[in-house]
């Protein structure tokens, strides 16, 4: 386990401790009541893959997965992290093994200048484990919480569709 | 001073051992992205993820007000906050003399305001603390003082009578005109309009569209105390002309400037200038000795960074009752905001407008333009287009639409009539472009079969019967890209050319160093692909560098889809430089004379022996193990390119849609796209860059949109208010090709980034506006909200120049 | 982007929430999905100085039906959960209809009904499927437990009829008088877009008699609007197309909507017209036709 002090300058501003699985592993750091998941992520742990857009939880660049299940990681403190499971585009696939739908989004061009591509992944991620075969129409549905401003999404869509053949077939192009 | 293209892609001959030119990843290969190894794994540098040892953080506060005097502002309560470490006010900033700033259009604009607030959202001050959090704290605990002053919302409010005097800070600036502007034959257009059958006339106005990429702007600044160099991460689309500004307007010797500009999370525009926040962290870092990092919240991004377009034209076509154009004529008054700031080539004061009808055999035409000072944000970018050609293709293609209809001609026949024809290259057009190829009516007809055009026809008559609305729209248009030539094009006097630097290792793997950036282009990928065709070096051996003034050469940046035409082009060249050295060496090496060394990709032969030869990977080792006497060693050049002219990519874009009459909700049936983009380096980020911009143009004909109530204030200032759309809403789109090489480009690229957002949005509108024919409506402004369509189909009334409303 | 500072609580059972509220008085808010009030914090549009964050009290994350077509949703239950709910299709389509347009799929994740019922924002989809229900909440404090209707609830923009130290643990759908139909229709421009206009509709009906009808607004006044006559216009009626005229009238006339960039004031009366009039003329459809 490895533990990780946020900064705070001023010793009278109460922090309290949390402790976080991220991606599989256990991490703690000392954290203000204020601090939002996404900046303890970024900026606490260093996992900068994590972006932040909107202001107004709209944009879903910084979706993570918590408890297994997407959420918008501007949106909820990092104190309600305390003793739950984030997966973040870090822990997407294994270092030696992409996850399909990382193997997906590059098959079909799925991005371009990558920055609501860690959010949209992830969100990709939790629909195909809820739903294992999506059409075109689930796929559209089901990541309209997270915008792209590149690509129109449509290679988005075949990335969905790719990693999910893969995953259902072994082949992606069946 | 003209090069010929060279055909891509050149299959090999029978005998030769020429490297497959796809395999290797060339040319016409759609390779998987370099890039994308990091960004998939997030692994990628954007601005957000640079962070230096002591570094601090600064916020913004930012004007709640459109207009309104500075009476004082107290700071006092943000210095006691612990943590801070610098509250910085225009004031302050003065003393160094930076208070204010040029724009890119020769104004100036303010850093932090001293005088007046001028728009909302406009930066008063900033603070640096420990964290972000404490900063913001500490903005909030600014009391600033303003005496509201009446604020002048619309270009119409800006000339009124008694109107208040927005720039009163500029010398013999007595009224809200920021620049005219004219263009064209007036006398011969009168002249066309006198002996014209029919005049067609439309009015309307491209609303205020902010190209927001989800990445905002940002800043990292370094300023070593120690060696006095400023080191500065920033998202700019163009990090050399941040670093030359930054020289001029912060007096710092430039050799002692370096601007990186890591990855950048989408730029469409936005991220060309130099904006306040850029300047306050580099003087806060100067001021504090500590980097200074600055990321901009999305409300801010909205609200005071480049937006694009908010243009009215009130045009004129002068036609015959056949069908032919006789002349064309408008004015246009665009609306800039608080300070003139459009980012375009210095001689044209409304960027390229003046390319519209370039596809059309137009004699001639006549532009009159006006800009008016308001109290809105500055901007005026190029939206994902080459300096508001946007508004110039939409107003045309919309103007096409327009009068079809007064003619009661079909809408695709009216363009065949006109279109120019391929034996008219290359085609001076009715403001004095030269188009450089194309073949425009093989590009309508594949865009007419494939959406089915006379079956459509047949189904919307049949449809209307039953009270469906149903319609199609076509735009067809040219657009000029790659500026551009150094006669024409600079922007502040810097010229608009481009560069490329290669080095080729002596195992022959290379690095090529360029002066544009990517933001989601692709470039790290499809420049090697150029380096490839002109060398025979496998893509996978090539990496590509940019966005570091230290390590790259000087380019003028990306935007205007000039990249590939301009910075494309300088990769070719330098590597047909590296080419005629490593001849020099294949001679060397086969003994032969250089004039009997044939080239095919990837190998010097020698004439006449074909077996013989040697391979550019053998050529590099040489240049750095056995150079003939007296050759300098090594491999490695650069190219400055100058284009001889812009780039001229044709497209045609159909779209067909459903007009709900009870809701006025429209959907889009089908879109086909047409894209004759010149030689397509690497079809699949093309079609990718098309599919970007059609789902920019829906934004903008559907719900995209920025605009101001009648006190200034913004609506439109995040993403609750400022609709982009979702996968769900964005149509999906048909693409086909069609490939005429620019014959002075020299692999016969055009470039492709904008031409489906500049294309795109008449498409839809014409659609809509096709279905709504019955009604009589001519015009609806976009976005098509559905109450505009739902209020225009019901009174048979356009919907023209929407008036800023009041909020509540 | 950065919230003010605030003290924060996390209770492990009501008991210990209800003991929190009261220490802290209106100084306290309640905080669970989160994903209107943390925006809200973001934008320092609200600045608690004590958030209670109910997530960790067990047992308040259920749906469940209750006697008589009615049904009970606790204060944790996510909107999530009811989209993909096996027990509202058929049995409650109001809210099958509302579930899956309430924000964006990530949204729904955090985001509760409950928490929507409090907020009152008048752009709330779920205010108005409840108030076209004729739901309530129920609410617990130190004093005990009282139902509050959901039209008395909501008592203004973002303004609820909560006392200072109560706690809404669920909100309850009543028994049904006959067989439920209805229906939610909303125009947003995209997903997560707020309500141009909504429509929520609830029939109770017994062989083809409107025993109970319930229509609502959304996103058309200060606060979300109970059609109430139109509603009445239905009750005992047929479907006759005069019928559904009237009820589109009614309705529209009762909707208080402004003028802004989401549209004219007319048009949203218009569009609150367009859709009950739609939902109505589904219901007279014969079976099949009308889905």
């Amino acid at each position: 386990m490895t533990s990780t002090e946020i900064e705070t300058k001023d010793t009278a501003i109460p922090t309290r401790r949390v402790t976080v699985t991220v991606n599989g592993e256990k991490r703690a750091a000392d954290v203000e009541p204020r601090l939002l998941l996404a900046h303890l992520l970024r900026q606490g742990l260093g996992l900068t893959g994590t972006h932040v857009g909107c202001d107004t939880t709209n944009c879903g660049a910084c979706t993570v997965l918590y408890d297994g299940a997407p959420v918008k990681s501007c949106t909820m403190l990092a104190v309600q992290a305390d003793g739950h499971e984030v997966t973040t585009v870090e822990g997407l696939g294994t270092p030696s093994e992409l996850d399909p739908v990382q193997e997906g989004f590059v098959a079909e061009h799925g991005l371009q200048c990558g920055f609501c591509t860690p959010g949209m992944m992830l969100a990709a991620r939790a629909l195909l484990d809820r739903n294992p075969d999506p059409t075109e129409d689930d796929i559209r549905w089901g990541l309209s919480g997270n915008l792209c401003r590149c690509t129109g999404y449509q290679n988005i869509v075949k990335a969905v569709l790719w990693a999910a053949d893969k995953e259902r077939t072994g082949d992606p192009d069946s | 001073m003209t090069q010929t293209a060279e055909p891509h892609a050149a299959s090999p001959a029978p005998t030769s051992q020429a490297l497959d030119e796809v395999k290797i990843g060339g040319l016409g290969s759609s390779r998987t992205r370099v890039e994308d190894a990091r960004f998939i794994r997030g692994r990628g540098n954007y601005v957000e993820d640079v962070t230096l040892p002591g570094m601090l953080h600064m916020e913004i506060l930012r004007s709640p007000l459109a207009h309104a005097r500075i009476r004082s502002i107290d700071t006092s309560a943000a210095w006691a906050i612990p943590g801070v470490k610098l509250v910085l006010t225009g004031e302050m900033a003065a003393q160094r003399n930076l208070a204010w700033m040029p724009t890119l259009s020769y104004d100036t604009q303010a850093v932090l305001a001293t005088d007046k607030v001028r728009f909302q959202g406009q930066e008063v001050a900033c603070v640096v603390a420990d964290d972000p959090y404490i900063a913001k704290d500490a903005c909030d605990a600014i009391v600033v003082d303003y005496e509201p002053l009446p604020p002048v919302v619309s270009p119409e409010q800006a000339v009124a009578p008694g109107a208040p005097l927005i720039r009163d800070d500029k010398a013999g600036q007595a009224d809200n005109i920021a620049y005219q502007w004219e263009v064209g034959d007036k006398d011969g257009t009168d002249a066309a309009f006198a002996r014209a059958d029919v005049v067609s006339k439309l009015r309307l106005h491209y609303p205020r569209s902010h190209p927001s990429p989800i990445e905002n702007c940002g800043a990292v600044a370094d300023f070593n105390s120690a060696t006095g160099k400023l080191t500065v991460y920033l998202t700019s689309q163009a990090p050399h002309i941040v670093r030359a500004a930054v020289a001029l307007i912060a007096e710092l010797p430039e050799h002692l400037i370096r601007i990186i500009s890591p990855d950048v999370g989408g730029g469409f525009g936005n991220k060309v200038p130099v904006y306040p926040g850029y300047v306050c962290a580099i003087l806060c870092s100067i001021l504090t000795a500590k980097p200074v990092k600055w990321i901009e919240d999305n409300t801010g991004n909205l609200s005071s960074t480049g937006f694009g377009r908010d243009m009215y034209l009130d045009s004129e076509m002068a036609l015959t009752s056949d069908g032919q154009i006789l002349a064309v004529r408008y004015h246009a008054t665009t609306d800039q905001g608080a300070f003139y700031a459009d980012a375009q080539p210095t001689k044209f004061k409304i960027g390229l407008v003046h390319s519209s009808f370039a596809c059309y055999d137009v004699p001639v035409g006549h532009i009159t333009a006006q800009g008016m000072y308001t109290n809105k944000a500055p901007g005026g970018v190029a939206y994902r287009c080459s300096f508001r050609v946007t508004e110039a293709m939409f107003f045309q293609e919309r103007m096409m639409q327009a009068a079809a209809d007064d003619l009661g001609l079909d809408q695709a026949e009216f363009r065949r009539r006109n279109l120019v024809d391929d034996d008219q290259f290359p085609y001076r057009t009715p403001f004095g472009f030269l188009t450089d190829s194309g073949q425009y009516h093989k590009c309508l007809q594949i865009g007419l079969d494939a959406i089915g055009y006379d079956d459509f026809l047949v189904e919307q008559a049949e449809a209307r019967k039953k009270g469906r609305l149903l319609g199609i729209g076509i735009s067809t248009m040219t657009e000029p890209l790659g500026a551009g030539n150094s006669r024409e094009y600079d922007i502040l006097g810097i010229k608009m050319f481009d560069s490329a630097e290669l080095r080729v290792h002596p195992t022959g793997k290379a690095v090529l160093k360029i002066g544009a950036q990517t933001q989601g282009q692709g470039h790290e990928t499809t420049f090697a692909q150029i380096v490839t065709h002109e060398l025979g070096i496998p893509a996978l051996d090539i990496v590509v560098e940019h966005g570091d003034t230290d390590h790259t050469p000087f380019g003028m940046g990306t935007y205007a889809s000039r990249s590939t035409p301009v910075a494309g082009a300088a990769t070719a060249m330098v590597a047909r430089k590296i080419r005629a050295k490593a001849r020099k060496l294949a001679a060397h090496l086969l003994e032969v004379s250089e004039e009997d060394v044939e080239w095919e990709l990837g190998r010097f032969y020698v004439r006449g022996a074909e077996s013989r030869g040697v391979t550019i990977q053998e050529c590099a080792m040489a240049a750095y193990s056995n150079m003939p006497d007296g050759m300098e060693p090594g491999l490695e050049n650069n190219a400055y390119y100058d284009p001889p002219n812009l780039t001229w990519p044709f497209a045609c874009y159909i779209a067909t849609v459903e007009v709900d009459p009870e809701t006025g909700v429209w959907d889009v049936l089908r879109f086909v796209a047409v894209d004759d983009c010149g030689v397509r380096i690497n079809p699949m980020i093309v079609e990718g860059q098309i599919m970007g911009g059609l789902t920019e143009a829906y934004a903008m004909s559907n719900m995209q949109f920025q605009t101001y109530d009648v006190d200034g204030n913004l609506v439109g200032a995040n993403y609750m208010d400022y609709l982009l759309p979702t996968a769900w809403e964005t149509p999906g789109f048909e693409l086909h090709e069609v490939v005429t090489p620019s014959p002075h480009h020299p692999i016969g690229a055009k470039g492709v980034g904008e031409c489906a957002a500049v294309g795109g949005p008449a498409a839809y509108v014409n659609a809509v506006l096709n279905a709504l024919r019955p009604t009589g409506v001519r015009n609806i402004d976009m976005p098509l909200l559905p109450d505009r369509v739902w209020h225009a189909a019901h009174t048979g009334d356009d919907v023209s120049g929407a008036p800023p409303f009041r909020t509540e | 982007m950065y919230p003010s500072r605030f003290r924060y609580e996390a209770p492990r059972s009501l008991d210990e929430a209800l003991a929190l509220l009261a220490e802290h008085g209106d100084e306290a808010k309640i905080l669970a999905g989160g994903q209107s009030l943390v925006p809200m914090m973001k934008l320092r549009f609200a600045a608690p100085g004590v958030l209670v964050d109910i997530n960790g009290i067990a047992g308040l994350g259920f749906h469940e039906e209750t006697a008589g077509g009615g049904l009970r949703v606790g204060a944790l239950c996510r909107h999530v959960d009811l989209e993909h709910s096996t027990v509202l299709p058929g049995a409650q389509p109001t809210m099958a209809a509302a579930a899956p347009l309430v924000a964006d799929p990530i949204v729904r994740t955090r985001g509760t009904l409950v928490g929507s019922l409090c907020h009152a924002d008048p752009q709330g989809d779920w205010a108005s499927v409840m108030l076209a229900l004729g739901g309530s909440v129920v609410a617990v404090s130190p004093r005990g437990r009282r139902t509050i209707p959901v039209g008395e609830f909501v008592v203004g923009t973002f303004q609820n009829a909560l006392e200072h130290d109560e706690i809404v643990v669920e909100a309850v759908v009543p028994a049904a008088q006959g067989a439920r139909a209805g229906s939610y229709l909303k125009l947003e421009r995209r997903v997560g877009d707020f309500a141009t206009a909504g429509v929520a509709m609830a029939l109770e009906s017994v062989g083809g008699q409107i025993l109970r009808a319930g229509i609502a607004l959304t996103g058309v006044g200060p606060a979300t609007i109970a059609a109430t006559e139109a509603a009445e216009a239905l009750v005992g009626a047929s479907l006759d197309p005069d019928v559904i005229d009237r009820a589109a009238e009614l309705a529209a006339a009762a909707a208080r909507p402004r003028t802004d960039h989401r549209g004219s004031a007319d048009y949203k009366r218009h569009v609150v017209a367009t859709f009950v009039r739609r939902m109505l003329t589904a219901e007279r459809a014969p079976a099949g036709a009308a889905a």
